[in-house]
Parts: C-alpha cells; structure tokens; sequence
C-alpha cells in the first residue's frame, strides 16, 4: 500500500515537475498542466490502439506529440501575455485547460468514454524477500527518477539550462545577454508538456484514459507548494509526500478523507512554512 | 467633446460626475423597474441570475479587483451563505435576520481563510484558496447531519414578515433591490479611506504599510467583506434554484466567479455587472451554436471549449474586460474626431519576478 | 527629551552585516543627511527605521518612544514618513488617490460609516481633500492631480512622491536620494522645497543624498557611512574634507 502511494506520488511528482520547469523559467502556474497530462495520455492512446505501435514508441509519440502542442500553447497563447501580472496569465492557463478537455471531448473517437491502454507488466508482481510488489509500481518510481536525473543533468550542465534559469530570475537582464527569452520559453513549454504526457503515460494503467484525467493534475499543486515553489527537487519530494499522506489517509481516515488530505496538508503548509522545503523566502529590496 | 468643470471638492465626490451619468443611470433605472412588463418569463428569470451573480461579482471584484488578493475558492463563500439560508429558513429565522446571517457567517469564514492567508501572495494565496474551496466542499458533503450531504437542502419561497414572494417579479424586487444596495455599498467604500487603503495594498504593500495602512487589518476586512457580500449573493442563489447541494459549489463555480470578474473588467465595479450578464447569456448562445457542429462531434465539449477560447482571447485582445471596450467605446464617441489609437494601450512591460513583491 | 536617536543600530543578513554598530542624534527643526558610497547601507538604515525588517541589534528612539517592535503602519502613525529610491507608487491610482492614502493615519471614520457615506463621512473626505490640495499647491502637481501616475514622468513621480509624505503631515521625513535622477532643474527645485519643508513647514528632514551639492546646500549636519559603518559626523564642509571620508570615496594614495 505504501508502493501504491509512492507510486501515486511519482505520477504527482511529474505534474509537479511540469508546473515547476514553467515556473522556474517563466514564473508563470500552468493551471491546465494536468490537461495537457491528459491529452498526453490521448496521444499515446491513439498510437497504441489506432497504430497498433509498441509501447516504448507510443511512450516516444505521445511525448513529442504534446511537446509541439505545449510549443505551440506557449507561442499562441501565452506569448502575447508576455510581461503581465501572474494572475492574468493564471486565468489564461485556466482557459487553456478548458480548450484542451473541451477539444478532446469533441473529437470524434475520443469523446467522453474511458480507455485503456495496453501496457506490459500490468499484471507483474516481483516477489521480494515475501513482500508483493507490483512490477507496474516499480516501472512508474523507476521510470521517474531516470527522468528526473535527465533534468538535472539538463539544467545543472546545459547552456540551455542555464539560460532557462536565468529568464526566469529577470527577464530583461536575461535579454541583454542575448538570451533568446521567446524561443526558450517556448523550449520550456514544450519539455513541460513532453513531461506531462510522460505523466500521462504512467497514469493510465490506474486511471485510465478518460477527459476527466486531468483532475488529477490539481493535486500536484499541493505537492508543488509542498516541496517549494521553484524548486525540481521539491517538486519531486513534494508529490512524494503527497502521495504517501493520500495512501495512508485512505487506509487510516475515514472516508473522504483521502480526497481531501492533499489540500488539507497544503493549507497546513503554507500557514507553517510558506516557502516549502526546498523553496527559497524572497523579499523586496526597497 | 463634455467638458467638467469643477468648481469644489465636492463635485468629486459626488455619485453622478455630470447630467449624463443622472440621465443615463436613470433611464436604466426604469427599464429595470419596469422589467416585469416588458421581460418575458425566460428573461426575468435570466435577471434574477444576473443580480445573483452580480452581488457575488461585487464580492469578488473587492477582493480581487481592488485588493489584489486572488481568490480560487470564492464558491466557498457562496456555500456558507447558500446553506446558512437554507438552514435558517428551515429552523423559521426571519427572512431579514437570516440573510444578515448568511452575510456574517460568510464574513467569518472570510477571516478563517484570510488571516492565516495573510502572508501569502501572489500563486501561493491563489492555491490556498482553491485548497480551502476544496475543503469546504468536501466538508459540505460529509457533514450529512447538518446539511444533508448530496441529497441537497430544499428552500421554500422567500418570506419576508409574512408576505410570500412567490411569483418572479416579486423576487426580482427583492434581488434588485438588494444588487443596487450591494453597488452602493461598494461605492462608497471605494471612495472611502478604506476602499483607498485596499487599492494601496494591491499596487504596493511596503509603501501602504510605511502610509499607516495596517495590511493584516485591511486586508482581512477585505476577505471579510467580499466574502461577506458573496454570502448575500449565495443566499438569494439558494433561494432561486430552490435547491442547493455540493456539487453546485466546486472548484468550477470559483472558476466561473473569477470569469466574471476578468470578463467584465477587473478593477471596475461595472465589470462585475457586465460580466455576470456575459457569463448568463453565454450559455444559450452556445446551444444555438451546438446545432451548427459536424457530424460525430459531441456537443458537450462545445461548452468547455468555447468558455476558455473566450477566457483566453478576452485576456489576450481585452485586458480590460468587457467595460473596458465600453471606455474605449465612449471615449472615441466623446472625443470625436481627437480620439488617438494608443490612448489605452498598456505600456510593454517585462515581466519581473513577482516572488519578490 | 531626544527627538529622534539611534544606537548601536545593527543588522545582519546571513553573513553579511549590513549595519554595525551606527549611532547618531538628529535634532529637531534640522536637515541630517547620511552620506556614503553605494552599499554603505544607508537606505538599509531607512528600512530599519520604518520597521520593514527589524534590526538584529541596537535601538532607535524616536521622540523617546522605542521604535524597535512596532510594525510599519504604526511607525507611520508616530509621525515618520518616508520616500522609496525605488519610486514605490501606487500606479493604477491617479495623484490625487495617492496623495490622499497618505492622509489614511488621519482618518476618524468607521467602516460601518462609510459603508453608509454618513454626513461624517463626507465632511471628513472634503477636509482630507482640503490638506491634499495643500500639499499639491505647495509642489506645483496641480496639473497632473487627475493624471494616472503610471503615465507620468519620472520627475513628477519623484515628487509625488514627496508629496505623499507631506500629506501624512509628518514631524520626520525620510527622504531616500530626493534628487536620484532628476536633472539640473528639478535638483534645484528639489533643495527649494527641502528648505521650505524644513523652515515653514517646521518638519525635521533625515536624508540620504549623494549629490553633494545638494547635500551643502541644505543640510545642518552630515553622517558619513562606508561598509555599514560610521567613519565623520559633523558639518557638510567638515565632513567633505574628511581624510576617512575621501578614502572611502577616492580610495587611498598610493
């Protein structure tokens, strides 16, 4: 039970992860991250289903799928927002979620019904010195923390990586250094969106694959605010945590309380210790 | 081209700047009053929606508009004063006593999620709202022995000192009389010491504070008094629908209250009234436009997606909301032929980090 | 009884002490100017005066009133106003508004009253109004009282500014680096208006200036500052002749 919650976690850890790479860069909240997860996880279905393609290359399409689309969200729509308050361009994020799950709602083939996706080691357990441990499990905590060592790798030793955070700390200074601040916001959306639709990916054996699967994608804020705003790590250990607190509530709490331990956890959070673990306090110099 | 002059301080103060405003205001006034003559049944009842909304718009427009501080759980408070009215109402508390209640225990749980709340800014503040939206919901639904959960609470017809209000015209009386109130209410709270301190506080809390504005004060009276004036609204919602349960009170409901908010115009008390009425007619435009769709195209996703194309495209083209186009509207009629294209543009601005605010 | 002292004032970021161990006495009726290089933590010390973080040591009197816990409004309503380096405006609010929340420590109505717009109410607005246009007749802004301040120019913005710490009727004025980017003219009209504030208006003026003519002109005494220390204190000729002081600015010879 507790793999199952670290599990969830790894899944929340990865919408985390999407919100803080766009935030980091752009200090923007991307409200239709779970959105995007979901028609990620769309894009692998039809590969699969429709194309009949192997599971490893529906993982590769869905995720360059959603990075164009994440691309393209970012030069459309949020382009032109460029400069304003950050609640305006929360409200458009918001907008967009609703764009996304309205489309994928509308096209025909999609609509309103659930999926499934073939995945392999669905029904595989290890045993491991008497505990079961479902193989599925593993893959999703596996498969995240390969991810996420490809970021760090990113960020900390690439020139892109850089330059990503330095546009997020001051955008006009980011432009005097010749950084190209559209281009790599637009760069930042797209691995975002890549990320989600690995979310994606990874959710739809337990979920399945349904419009409403991005709702799921609002509880990654908790884990985001838990692990500290801005921070990759903290995003990570953030979705951990609320993955575990979902498992256990679920199993000792009554019932309800297991939806609702996340936000819970999250206002109790931000009333102790705004800043989260790993986030950093910032105040105005006047 | 209307020119003001001024001759005292008072002329500034004063609700109608000029003749315009008196006469404009005033035929508005009486087409309104006179509504239930010339509206027909479907449409009064869309203005009984309208005002709801309104009030609440006013509510949130306080908070988010003029404070500065966003609020993604403002259906929270439109709950707590929901079912407070359905409680009262039930328990045979007097009409007037029972929405002055619905109007403070809003207020109190204004100050619950507001003092804690006063350390947060910007996207930290939006997700312990929403957080505390979910929660309220989610208690609403579990606390089956007080408001009976998902089977929902009935309200009678509103009664007020044993007069019925049982037919729509009546209740829109009631509704309108209630919006105007409310609008006054905010007008003279913006053009008051208090209304200029929250407008302090949303451009700049360091310098209010160095002014002898007491930020945690102010800004908890501000949670206090939208959440006070959405209470009211929620109050006449569950008496319209007649019928109120959990799920009319999700994290979407915040979402569409703070569509009105940005629709209308933010920053304008007329955004809230222009962006209610949007939001209302909004969806019987999108049925006429359902039967237009292609073959094999679910129609129910039409709604979703034409709500945040609209969202998305208003903020982008129509920072200012639906007002906003209104001002530049006039303005270009009153300043015949001198009226200049860039006179609204916003200058380019890069974005700076708000995490140091 | 003092008007206005420090001592001992010190403040510590992490590591780096911004402030150590600063005292000084500023008279009433005087004009007392810190002067230092940049960094030397002059504007550190208006903030530690307003309260906007506390010090990590020493203390600060302000008409023998201890300042050291209070929170920014309260400094406020003692009588202690301030103008940011960084112009800190409201800038979706016209002049007027702005110079009006400064007039928010004098207000005397309720809530409940101006919810309602009772007589009190409006009396008490057009008295505000009153001390406002005041102050912008004192400033000249009368021809942008209507104007939003986003649209202005950065002069004008500089001494809306002051003006809104004119209008909380202060006793100390804080003024951080009045003439920071003002040309020629608007300095000038800048030392007119500090010496008028200080002789009609009888406010005490504690000022941080790195244009040192403007420093000679009006000030009563000078405070030098380098790396968060006190190095003269004395008259402006005084002080500028300093050899600590011209080693902190020039460096030393070699």
């Amino acid at each position: 039970m507790l793999l199952a919650g670290v599990a969830q976690g790894c899944v929340y850890a990865l919408v985390a992860l999407g919100f803080v790479l766009i935030y980091k860069a752009t200090e923007t909240v991307n409200f239709a991250q779970g959105d995007l997860m979901m028609l990620g996880g769309f894009f692998a279905l039809t590969a699969s289903v429709t194309l009949q393609w192997p599971y490893w290359a529906t993982i590769l399409f869905a995720v360059a799928a959603m990075a164009v689309v994440g691309m393209l969200a970012e030069r459309l729509i949020l382009r032109p927002v460029l400069g304003q308050p950050a609640f305006t361009v929360v409200m458009i994020t918001i907008g967009l979620g609703y764009v996304v799950r309205g489309v994928v709602t509308m096209v025909p083939g999609w609509g309103t019904e659930t999926y499934q996706i073939a995945t392999p080691f669905v029904d595989d357990v290890w045993n491991l010195g008497g505990v079961v441990l479902p193989v599925q499990q593993l893959m999703v905590i596996g498969m995240t923390a390969a991810l996420c060592a490809v970021l760090y790798v990113f960020f900390r030793f690439s020139t892109l990586g850089v330059a990503m955070q330095a546009t997020s700390q001051n955008q006009l200074a980011a432009y005097y250094m010749g950084i190209p601040v559209r281009r790599v916001n637009m760069m930042i959306w797209g691995l975002s969106a890549g990320v989600a639709a690995f979310a994606g990916i990874l959710l739809a054996p337990v979920t399945f694959v349904h419009s409403n699967m991005g709702f799921i994608g609002l509880k990654a804020f908790p884990a985001a605010v838990v692990g500290g705003f801005g921070s990759v790590p903290g995003a990570i250990v953030g979705g951990l945590i609320i993955g575990v607190v979902e498992a256990l509530a679920g199993f000792y709490l009554p019932e309800g309380f297991k939806d609702v331990a996340a936000y819970i956890v999250v206002l109790v959070v931000l009333l102790v210790w705004p800043s989260g673990i790993f986030g950093e306090t910032g105040r105005k110099k006047v | 081209m209307r020119f003001i002059f001024k001759t005292d301080y008072a002329q500034d103060l004063r609700l109608a700047k000029h003749g315009g405003h008196l006469f404009w205001y005033g035929l508005l006034g009486l087409l309104l009053l006179a509504a239930p003559w010339w509206s027909s049944e479907y449409v009064m009842s869309q203005l009984h929606f309208i005002c709801i909304y309104s009030i609440v718009g006013f509510g949130l427009m306080i908070l988010t508009g003029f404070t500065g501080q966003v609020s993604l759980g403002h259906a929270a408070f439109l709950a707590v004063g929901a079912y407070t009215e359905a409680l009262m109402q039930a328990a045979g508390v007097p009409f007037a006593i029972s929405i002055s209640c619905a109007a403070i225990f809003s207020a109190i749980a204004g100050i619950v999620i507001g003092l804690p709340a006063l350390r947060l800014k910007g996207i930290y503040l939006a997700i312990a709202t929403l957080a505390f939206g979910v929660v309220v919901e989610e208690i609403i639904t579990r606390w089956t022995k007080l408001t009976g959960g998902n089977e929902g609470k009935h309200l009678k017809p509103v009664e007020i000192l044993g007069w019925k209000l049982e037919s729509d015209a009546e209740f829109y009386y009631l509704c309108l009389a209630l919006t105007v109130l409310c609008c006054l209410a905010c007008i003279n709270l913006l053009r008051s010491p208090t209304g200029r301190a929250f407008v302090a506080i949303r451009d700049s809390e360091i310098s209010a504070s160095c002014m002898g504005v007491n930020l945690a004060k102010y800004k908890t009276m501000a949670f206090a008094i939208s959440a006070a004036l959405t209470g009211v609204g929620g109050a006449l919602y569950a008496h319209k629908l007649a019928f109120i349960s959990p799920e009319q009170f999700t994290l979407f409901q915040s979402i569409e209250l703070l569509t009105i908010v940005i629709l209308g115009g933010i920053g304008f008390l007329h955004g809230a009234v222009l962006g209610a009425a949007f939001i209302i007619v909004l969806p019987q435009l999108i049925s006429i436009g359902k039967g237009w769709l292609p073959e094999g195209m679910a129609p129910s996703g039409l709604q979703a997606v034409v709500f945040g194309l609209i969202l998305i495209l208003f903020i982008i083209f129509e920072p200012l909301g639906l007002y906003g186009r209104w001002l530049k509207v006039r303005t270009y009629f009153e300043l015949f032929p001198f009226y200049r294209k860039g006179m609204f543009r916003r200058q380019k601005s890069y974005m700076k980090s708000e995490r140091l605010r | 009884m003092s008007f206005f002292k420090v001592e001992n004032l010190g403040i510590r970021f992490g590591g780096v002490v911004a402030v150590d161990k600063v005292g000084f006495e500023v008279k009433r009726g005087e004009c007392y100017t810190i002067i230092g290089p940049n960094g030397a933590g002059k504007t550190t010390i208006f903030n530690l005066i307003g309260q906007i973080y506390p010090a990590t040591s020493g203390k600060l009197f302000f008409l023998d009133k201890e300042l050291n816990n209070l929170a920014p409004h309260q400094v406020a309503a003692l009588g202690i106003a301030r103008t940011f380096q960084n112009i800190e405006l409201f800038e979706h609010a016209t002049v007027l508004q702005n110079l009006l929340i400064g007039r928010h420590r004098h207000r005397k109505t309720a809530l409940w009253q101006e919810l309602l717009y009772t007589p009190s109410v409006r009396t008490a607005e057009l008295a505000q109004r009153e001390a406002v246009e005041k102050v912008i007749d004192f400033l000249e802004l009368a021809k942008v009282r209507d104007s939003l301040v986003a649209g202005l120019p950065y002069g004008v913005r500089k001494v809306v500014e002051l003006g809104r710490a004119l209008a909380t009727e202060p006793k100390l004025l804080l003024l951080d680096e009045p003439s920071s980017g003002l040309n020629p003219e608007e300095t000038d009209d800048m030392a007119f208006w500090i010496e008028d504030i200080k002789r009609h208006l009888g406010v005490t003026v504690l000022m941080v200036e790195h244009d040192m003519n403007l420093v000679s002109r009006v000030s009563d005494r000078v405070l030098a500052l380098n790396l968060g220390t006190v190095i003269a204190e004395g008259t402006p000729a005084e002080v500028q002749a300093h050899p600590a002081v011209i080693e902190a600015y020039l460096g030393k010879a070699a």
